[in-house]
């Protein structure tokens, strides 16, 4: 932080990142927004360690036989893609850096209820990585993220005990965050700010905290127990101790399931404000999205069976599990449709923002109709462990919520920054992005109804083409994610100053100049209307 | 585009009913796929903004479309939610009169062994045309039996028994994989199910060199483990007699019932005190830990040969082995 450069070109007035200079004014801020940042940096160096091993795997993936590594580091790489990518990159991405930053923004308040509480979850959050990439400095984990046992506590050999009590820790940073922004979403909105005058971002948050502080106990309690095994041979899970090997699975995918909607309801709320914004219009049936944001959140906690159709459960359990899988997709399809309609008779300009938006709708709708494939019972039997699992919840996970945050980046940066970036590099990064998603993970679904099972090291050689397809697409997948880094870091100094709403958007935080300062609003705001009130003339009757 | 295969064999006789499924969803997320991209590039392009000043008229939603695409989706997945079920349901049980296999995974291999003895790794000779049910099993940790061009797939589990069963409509060797992660070779987890023609199948069955059959090897460990000493046939000994056992109801010192199927006898084998037969004391050691997977199956055989009716079978049995 070099204050003496920086200083003289600030002309603009105090803001939240002007108001403090020196790394202290960083490790111990209190500051949401502040926070947000430390939270944006740390995830986006993770998105990057999980992206290397993403890109090591595909290049080894080139030949059937391996091209790069051992089979050992192969099954190093895809379980440290994994849990860093979910744990320490999407579950938090969204939630801890937009959320952050604009939760107190969005309602009119100063911060968040519990400030400390905040920047105590990000150092927990940091520590959780700390352990993780300490475990895979010393050798390695190969269990994969889902740590199935009695493989993970009683067969491996590797750092499983470093990386279990890496993501245990990590999981109550979640916890911290959602109680923080329900208690915060509770109390704090400003005068006026009625529920069904929130924006939708606000619903998808509460929403998805809720998730965090339901779920996420039960994964530390399922890698406590996986621990006690692992280490002092209490009998658990492996059968030779006397446990249950499906028990783990039952409590993992408990959490492990809502982890989805963790990563995508964000996501959701995200493109329901770009969409209202580009398009110039009041999100089409504001309500039935608000609450299919919660639907899927209680739905979301009763489906977690549809992943062990395959493990000799129950024939009648497999059956409850099917159904309440499709009945979970709905809510999710009653989106898609609102978000469409609410283009109708629009007023659409396609700045950067609105193209990862509409990218998160095609690939999201994707995502979602490949997932009746394996809620479909017979269908799940073949497909189930296949590649086609892989590109299917990477349609969900990366086509949906990276997506979607990249999407909520182009659209808060001015507010974030201060800054514009080129829209032109932007708009061509979306483009790159699409094409090589699709290049990368398309294969994948054939790859899978093929029958080529996930997690190979090697191949049979009639899979190949399609592998090669699929690690051409990564290359260019890698590309277009690298822009949009140089452009945000670039921006930050010469990118053209933001004006406080350079889209012309509604919501509280566009009213606040940009960067915010320190205490958000120098004059506490008072909501009169609707959200997404863009036919401000208009007289709307019903709220 | 040629050269990239799109479709597995189809080589079972459930393959092509799960595909016309499969392709049932295909259709469907084709479809919606193109109403959804087709729909926002057309609204994109009619309504791109004109002026920047533009407001257009705000539209509260409507509840006539929103019960119509909450109907529809909800509609098409009860279609697929019920199909899917229902082909599901018809192929979880084998047909009567299956022949059986046991196959034993362990990292990693496939073991397989056959009724009359005969015992492969890593291949599966199975006739054209006769159901075939798997019994399975695995000595360590989790894996998975995944024949792709059969459309099954069942875990393989330590400490349990799984079942799957399939009817080879076509000849022809076929992968059959691992696809449940299981440790550094799991990708080497490979092995090849091999269909011939039933002739083919018995010659290749008499041509193996083991000679021990599955009920004879269970004799054998059912003397050498000294269980012969205390389950005596005629019921007078410390344990209960073990002929015409299997398949029935046994009465339990608790009151409960069981009936006595792979899993209860592998659980009296590892567990004896879990479930004790009425009227006989808890005196049984445990053989956990002295028997392979294999052995358990094995004596599971030669108690399944002592059959379900006591005399019936018992006479039977002494005529065997006589001649």
């Amino acid at each position: 932080m070099s204050t003496a450069t920086l200083e003289p070109r600030v002309q603009a007035p105090r803001n939240y990142l002007n108001a403090e200079y020196g790394w202290k004014s960083w490790l111990f801020t209190l500051d949401h927004k502040r926070i947000a940042l430390l939270y944006m940096v740390s995830i986006t160096f993770f998105f990057m360690v999980g992206g290397a091993a993403a890109v090591l795997m595909r290049i080894h993936l080139i030949e059937p036989q391996g091209a790069l590594v051992q089979p050992e580091t192969y099954n190093k790489l895809f379980t440290l893609h994994g849990v860093i990518m979910i744990f320490f990159f999407l579950v938090p991405s969204i939630p801890t850096v937009l959320g952050n930053f604009l939760i107190p923004l969005m309602i009119g308040a100063r911060d968040l209820a519990f400030p400390r509480l905040n920047l105590l979850s990000w150092y927990i959050y940091i520590v959780g990585g700390l352990f993780t990439l300490y475990s895979a400095i010393a050798g390695g984990v190969d269990t994969g993220w889902t740590f199935y046992t009695p493989y993970s506590s009683t067969y491996s050999n590797t750092q499983v005990t470093a990386v279990v009590v890496g993501v245990f820790i990590n999981g109550f940073s979640s916890i911290l965050t959602g109680l923080n922004f329900i208690v915060t979403i509770h109390k704090m909105r400003a005068p006026g700010l009625t529920w069904y005058r929130m924006p939708l971002f606000l619903w998808a948050m509460y929403a998805t905290s809720i998730i965090m502080v339901l779920g996420t106990p039960v994964l530390a309690i399922a890698l406590f127990l996986l621990a006690l095994e692992h280490l002092f041979h209490v009998g658990i899970f492996s059968p030779a101790l006397g446990g249950d090997p499906l028990l783990f699975q039952h409590l993992f995918w408990f959490y492990s399931h809502p982890t989805v909607y963790i990563m995508i309801l964000p996501a959701m709320g995200v493109v329901s404000e770009i969409i209202a914004c580009f398009a110039r219009k009041r999100i089409f049936g504001y309500k039935i999205v608000g609450f299919s944001s919660v639907a899927i959140a209680v739905l979301g906690f009763l489906v977690w069976g549809h992943h062990m159709f395959v493990t000799g459960q129950s024939i009648y359990a497999g059956l409850i599990f099917s159904f309440l899988s499709f009945m979970v997709a709905i809510p999710s399809a009653i989106k898609v449709f609102n978000w469409t309609s609410t283009l109708y008779k629009g007023s659409i300009s396609y700045e950067a923002p609105m193209l990862y938006a509409l990218g998160f709708i095609g690939l999201f709708t994707m995502g979602g109709l490949t997932g009746m494939f394996l809620a479909s019972l017979a269908t799940d039997v073949h497909l189930n462990g296949t590649y086609f699992i892989v590109a299917h919840f990477h349609y969900i996970m990366v086509g949906g919520a990276v997506m979607g945050y990249l999407g909520g980046m182009h659209f808060w940066w001015p507010k974030i920054s201060g800054r514009k970036y080129p829209n032109g590099w932007a708009a061509l990064a979306a483009a790159i992005i699409f094409v090589g998603f699709n290049l990368t993970f398309f294969p994948q679904f054939i790859l899978g109804y093929l029958g080529m099972p996930r997690r190979y090291a090697f191949y049979p050689a009639e899979f190949q083409v399609l592998n090669v397809m699929s690690s051409a697409g990564a290359s260019i997948l890698g590309v277009g994610y690298l822009i949009p880094l140089v452009y945000f870091i670039w921006s930050m100094r010469y990118g053209p100053v933001a004006e406080a709403n350079p889209w012309g958007a509604k919501g509280l935080e566009w009213q606040t100049s940009s960067p915010p300062p320190t205490e958000n609003f120098t004059k506490m705001p008072v909501v009169t209307e609707e959200a997404y009130a863009y036919a401000a003339e208009e007289k709307i009757n019903r709220a | 585009m040629q050269g990239i295969p799109i479709h597995p064999d189809q080589a079972s006789t459930i393959a092509r009913s799960v595909d016309h499924l499969y392709f049932f969803i295909t259709a469907v997320t084709l479809f919606f796929t193109f109403v959804i991209f087709l729909t926002i590039l057309y609204f994109m392009v009619k309504y791109r903004r004109r002026s920047p000043d533009e407001r257009p008229k705000a539209i509260e939603g409507s509840l006539p479309l929103e019960v119509l695409w909450t109907a529809i989706p909800t509609l098409i997945a009860a279609v697929i939610f019920v199909w899917g079920s229902s082909l599901y349901f018809q192929n979880s049980e084998p047909p009567p009169g299956a022949m059986e296999i046991f196959v034993t995974g362990k990292q990693w291999m496939w073991k397989a062994e056959h009724p009359e003895g005969q015992r492969e790794i890593n291949e599966l000779h199975v006739p054209l045309g006769r159901p075939v049910k798997l019994t399975m099993t695995s000595e360590d940790v989790i894996h998975d039996f995944f024949v792709p061009a059969f459309r099954v797939k069942e875990d393989v589990l330590p400490g349990r028994y799984s079942s799957l069963w399939f009817e080879p409509t076509r000849l022809g060797t076929f992968h059959l994989f691992c696809a449940q992660y299981c440790g550094a070779f799991h990708a080497g987890m490979l092995g090849s199910v091999i269909v011939v023609e039933p002739d083919e199948y018995e010659r290749w069955l008499a041509g193996s060199v083991l000679g021990e059959t599955m009920e004879a090897a269970g004799e054998r460990l059912f003397k050498e483990n000294g269980c012969i000493t205390c389950h005596l046939a005629d019921g007078t000994g410390p344990a209960p007699s073990l002929l015409g056992v299997y398949g029935n109801t046994v009465h339990l010192t608790n009151g409960q019932t069981v009936t006595a199927d792979d899993a209860y006898i592998r659980e009296s084998i590892l567990s004896p005190n879990a479930k004790i037969v009425n009227g006989y004391k808890p005196i049984m050691p445990s053989f956990q830990g002295q028997l392979t997977e294999e052995q358990i199956l094995d004596l599971i055989a030669y108690i399944r040969s002592l059959g379900r009716s006591p005399e019936k079978d018992q006479g039977k049995k002494q005529e065997e082995e006589k001649k």
